[in-house]
């Protein structure tokens, strides 16, 4: 191969640890290496963390088309513009991609170059955990983080998430995650409340908003689209629709209950995400597509993923069950009595649950190992979760809190499923020394075989 | 009123009684409800009816110890009756263990079911690395230039004097080939044409157990014998538990073994026999469940001996497997294992009086242009075995003693492993590919759906496909692994050597070829099988 020759050429000499991770790292990357297996197993599975990676990076490629168009959607909604779902779709995924380039691009800069800087200090090769949270860091922020702090956030998640416990395979909480709960205590504003959701939104003073001022990036592609004859983005500046708020489902669900959420949003715009949001968790069956993909290539184990549905159902039904019946709620009742009374297909559609239990619970290494604590875990982060998201007063969503709190826990429930395990173990050897013992005791009786239906 | 029925355990029918009346408040549907509620009744009747009688039976059946057969005893079918694979029908009143665990590798290369005699095979070795819990420079009984018969003593480790090795064939010994350190690694004799055997005088098989051990042990033939844990010769002085042979191999390409025993059937029977006279347990016969027709005679029709059937994928043919099945190993009880081919030995020593280390050996792989059996000694040479018989030379493959899980690798002036029935040449896989990750474009086998597998029997390399990485998949080992042990966190209490760890996730029921099968599965490419011994070699010191 005349590619793998000039690859092989171009190979920096050893004694600069940095450049040779650097060119290890492209290189087997676009090379599988002609690696040969030396002792153990002469014949190894075709599978590698690479290709193990990548599918769960394809499983977001869906998230990633509809929150690009999603992120402009919500903004051109939000001034009471191209409020069809097709109207000014060249601004909207031109807007889209003005916001997620950078937020993508930050990311993998940051995230990456760390993993590189290890690497070469710590003398291995790079190693592929990056790809996945890399691909899915983007997908929980607000589409108008501010690129500092998700940087301080990258860097947090992998310096003190991952690399302080050894790197790929040893952290203990989900890395993507910790860079979402960084920003979460470190920078509130940027992540609580309602105008983040809806990206070039800005506040002008007593509640009232107004859109941003599109900048000259803005004014490339006005020139590219008014030159094709299509409608452009103009100054910017346009004051919000009338009644706009910005409010989420859930914190609509959360003041209001069921009633106000059905006021602003209908359930199919919940169910097909056409509403604001982090950028990737919005759309449902986009999700369940890469729910069932995961689960039938077996790259997301799917107990984590069904236990977890079968614990926000269970505490679905729970919390209807607190909550007074549908007849005596008024608008009197309590915001929390509403929120607690919606149904539970309606909470599943409302936040991020899908999002959160098919990508971030079933993340091999900060999961439990054990099928057994598998099932426990995926169920009680949805029971924990859902819990968080409705008693919690001040945030109307629970599932990063309650992943990173089961995180904690699982090397806990692994080890009383091993408990069990051994003890079980131990109580098989028993029982079968029982057996044995009946088996000579019959074999020394009748000389012949043991007992079968036939001589019985 | 109702509280105080519903504290009586009068719960249902208080809810039956409300049902009722709110039926009759309802017209249309009441009668139907009574009437499906009435239906329920009855059924439930007949149910609890005929569960009486079931238990009756199964009470019965353990009475007579009839319940020891594996087979059901009681009214209704099992759910794996009713939905899992039908059984042939020699397997039925037998007692079979269906596993669902397991993979077998799509390998194509399969040896074909004829047996050639290996007439070019000049030069045959025991090798000292063949047994694990020897030191390695043993004591050497001969020298250069010695001719020696089969059976006569070679070399005996310093520490286990009374077990003696012995030469595989009878001719010259033409050398002595040391490793590192002048351990000794082969001891190669040339053969004579015509095989002479030592001769000896043959103890009673029904008389004092410690008799039929020295004999054993001076004879040459006590190395057959296998210590369960840690997979050690066997301890002279310990009796074993119990002795387990299994007689398939459900390793990738493996030898047919019903060929292994053709026209020494009688030799099979006696062998079993001495090893029933060296234990008060009892000798377990692993069978092979998994064809639609019987397996040979010589292992259905063994007497003597607790027969257990076994069907599912590989490793199901591995003797810890069916161990772990049967009656696992603690640290407490020793178990022996011995191969068919060990089995055959001892019974043409006690047969004939003779050391016959004949055995039947599949050439598999691509590379061979017809994979097919062949009858030669033990430890013969690998380049004489695989002479004229790969188109383009060695050059390029891989010669592996044994299978592409397990086996080792050896150069063509290597021998076969001492309790190896299958030499396999593998192609080595040196290419790169381009994003060989990304599109797996050659076929290859794998565990994950994500590389499908639409070619049926393929052609496999040794590359590794990926780089060695930390642990990060979990629940991967456990698919394929069909023993109720977590092996991820046994391998991790191995690396840390957590004793406690080691020993309550079941370190002794395994060996290397046992976790060889998550080894190859393992995405994240760690070295299951020298993790494993490691660990195993840490116990045995502790002990």
């Amino acid at each position: 191969m005349k590619l793998h020759d000039f690859f092989k050429r171009i190979e920096p000499d050893k004694s600069n640890k940095f450049l040779h991770t650097t060119y290890d790292a492209f290189y087997t990357f676009l090379f599988q290496p002609g690696e040969v297996t030396h002792g153990g197993v002469h014949v190894r599975d075709g599978m590698d963390l690479k290709r193990l990676m990548v599918q769960v990076v394809l499983a977001l490629q869906l998230c990633y088309l509809f929150g690009t168009w999603n992120i402009g959607h919500q903004h051109f909604v939000a001034q009471g513009l191209h409020e069809g779902l097709l109207e000014g779709l060249h601004l909207k995924i031109a807007y889209g991609l003005i916001k997620i380039i950078p937020i993508f691009v930050v990311t993998h800069v940051v995230g990456l170059g760390i993993e590189f800087i290890y690497a070469a200090n710590k003398g291995h090769a790079v190693e592929e955990g990056f790809l996945v949270s890399g691909a899915l860091i983007p997908l929980i922020m607000p589409p108008d983080i501010p690129l500092v702090w998700l940087a301080a956030a990258v860097a947090f998640a992998v310096v003190l998430g991952k690399e302080a416990f050894g790197g790929t395979g040893m952290n203990i909480w989900n890395v993507a995650l910790l860079a979402r709960v960084f920003i979460f205590f470190a920078y509130p504003t940027s992540i609580i409340g309602d105008e983040v959701w809806v990206a070039g939104m800005e506040n002008i003073g007593s509640g009232v908003f107004q859109s941003q001022e599109y900048g000259f990036v803005y004014g490339i592609f006005d020139s590219i689209f008014g030159a094709a004859g299509w409608s452009t983005f103009g100054e910017g500046t346009v004051m919000a629709a009338d009644g706009w708020t910005g409010a989420t489902p859930l914190r609509l669900a959360a003041t209001g209950g069921w009633e106000n959420v059905t006021a602003n949003y209908s359930v199919s715009q919940m169910w097909w995400g056409v509403i604001p949001g982090s950028i990737g968790e919005t759309s449902k069956p986009l999700i369940i597509i890469g729910m069932i993909f995961l689960m039938v290539t077996k790259i997301a184990d799917w107990r984590i993923i069904v236990g977890g549905l079968l614990g926000f159902v269970a505490c679905g039904l729970f919390i209807n069950g607190l909550a007074p019946p549908a007849n005596e709620i008024t608008e009197n009742t309590p915001a929390i009595f509403q929120f607690m009374a919606i149904p539970w297909y309606y909470q599943m559609i409302m936040g991020s649950f899908l999002f959160a239990i098919t990508y971030m619970a079933t993340d091999p290494v900060s999961a439990t190992s054990t099928a057994r604590g598998k099932w426990i875990y995926g169920f009680l982060i949805a029971f924990i979760g859902l819990i968080i998201r409705v008693l919690n007063p001040a945030y109307p969503e629970g599932w990063m809190l309650s992943i990173l709190l089961l995180n904690t826990f699982a090397p806990l429930i692994d080890h009383y499923v091993y408990a069990g395990n051994m003890k079980r173990r131990l109580k098989r050897t028993t029982q079968m020394a029982k057996v044995r013992e009946e088996l000579i005791t019959s074999k020394q009786q009748t000389g012949s075989e043991i007992l079968s239906p036939q001589n019985a | 009123m109702i509280n105080h029925l519903i504290k009586r355990s009068y719960g249902p029918l208080v809810v039956l009684t409300v049902l009722l009346s709110q039926s009759q408040a309802a017209t249309g549907w009441g009668n139907f409800l009574l009437y499906g509620l009435g239906g329920i009744a009855v059924l439930l009747f007949f149910f609890f009816l005929t569960s009486v009688a079931d238990n009756l039976l199964v009470i019965e059946s353990k009475a007579v110890g009839a319940d020891k057969t594996g087979a059901n005893l009681g009214l209704f079918p099992r759910f794996r009756e009713l939905f899992g694979r039908r059984k042939p029908d020699y397997l039925l009143e037998k007692h079979l263990y269906d596993l669902k665990k397991g993979y077998d590798l799509p390998l194509e290369g399969e040896a074909a079911d004829e047996i050639e005699e290996a007439a070019k095979v000049t030069r045959y070795a025991i090798q000292p690395t063949n047994f694990i819990g020897l030191q390695p420079i043993p004591k050497m009984l001969v020298a250069v230039g010695d001719s020696v018969k089969a059976g006569d003593p070679i070399f005996f480790d310093k520490k286990m004097d009374r077990i003696k090795f012995v030469a595989p064939v009878s001719g010259e010994i033409i050398e002595i080939k040391r490793g590192a350190k002048r351990s000794i690694v082969e001891v190669v004799i040339l053969a004579d044409k015509e095989q002479v055997s030592r001769k000896y005088s043959l103890p009673d098989l029904d008389g004092d157990r410690q008799e039929l051990v020295d004999f054993l042990l001076e004879s040459g033939a006590w190395p057959v014998l296998r210590q369960r844990p840690y997979n050690v010769i066997a301890d002279p002085d310990v009796a074993p538990r119990d002795i387990f042979v299994s007689t398939f191999d459900s390793g990738p390409l493996a030898a047919d073994f019903s060929l292994l025993v053709k026209g020494r059937e009688e030799a099979f029977q006696k062998g079993l026999d001495v090893l029933n006279s060296l234990t008060d347990g009892l000798v377990y016969l692993g069978l092979d469940g998994r064809d639609e027709e019987a397996p040979a005679d010589a292992y259905a029709e063994a007497e003597g001996v607790e027969k257990r059937y076994f069907r599912g994928k590989h490793p199901v043919g591995n003797v810890g497997v069916q161990i772990h099945h049967i009656h696992p190993v603690n640290g407490v009880d020793k178990v022996w294992t011995v191969g068919v081919n060990g089995v055959l030995l001892l019974g043409e020593l006690f047969l004939k009086g003779h050391y016959n280390s004949s055995r039947v050996i599949a050439l598999s792989g691509t590379p061979l242009d017809e994979p097919k059996h062949v009858r030669t000694y033990l430890g013969a040479n690998v380049g004489e075995l695989l002479d004229g018989r790969v188109e383009g030379g060695l050059a390029g493959n891989r010669i592996i003693s044994g299978n592409v899980l397990s086996g080792n690798q050896r150069s063509a002036d290597g021998f076969i492993d001492f309790f190896d029935s299958q030499l396999t040449v593998l192609l080595e896989g040196d290419k790169p590919e381009l994003f060989g990750w990304l599109l797996p474009l050659k076929a290859r086998p794998s565990i994950s759906p994500t590389i499908p597998n639409l070619a049926g029997k393929m052609e496999a390399t040794t590359n590794t496909h990926g780089e060695k990485r930390a642990f990060v998949v979990t629940n991967d080992y456990e698919s394929v692994m069909p023993m109720d042990i977590y092996t991820q966190q046994l391998m991790k209490a191995i690396m840390v050597n957590d004793f406690e760890g080691m020993e309550g996730l079941g370190i002794y029921e395994l060996v290397e070829e046992d976790v060889a099968l998550a080894e190859f599965a393992c995405v994240s490419k760690q070295p299951l099988q020298q993790i494993l011994r490691q660990g195993l070699d840490v116990m045995r010191e502790q002990s």
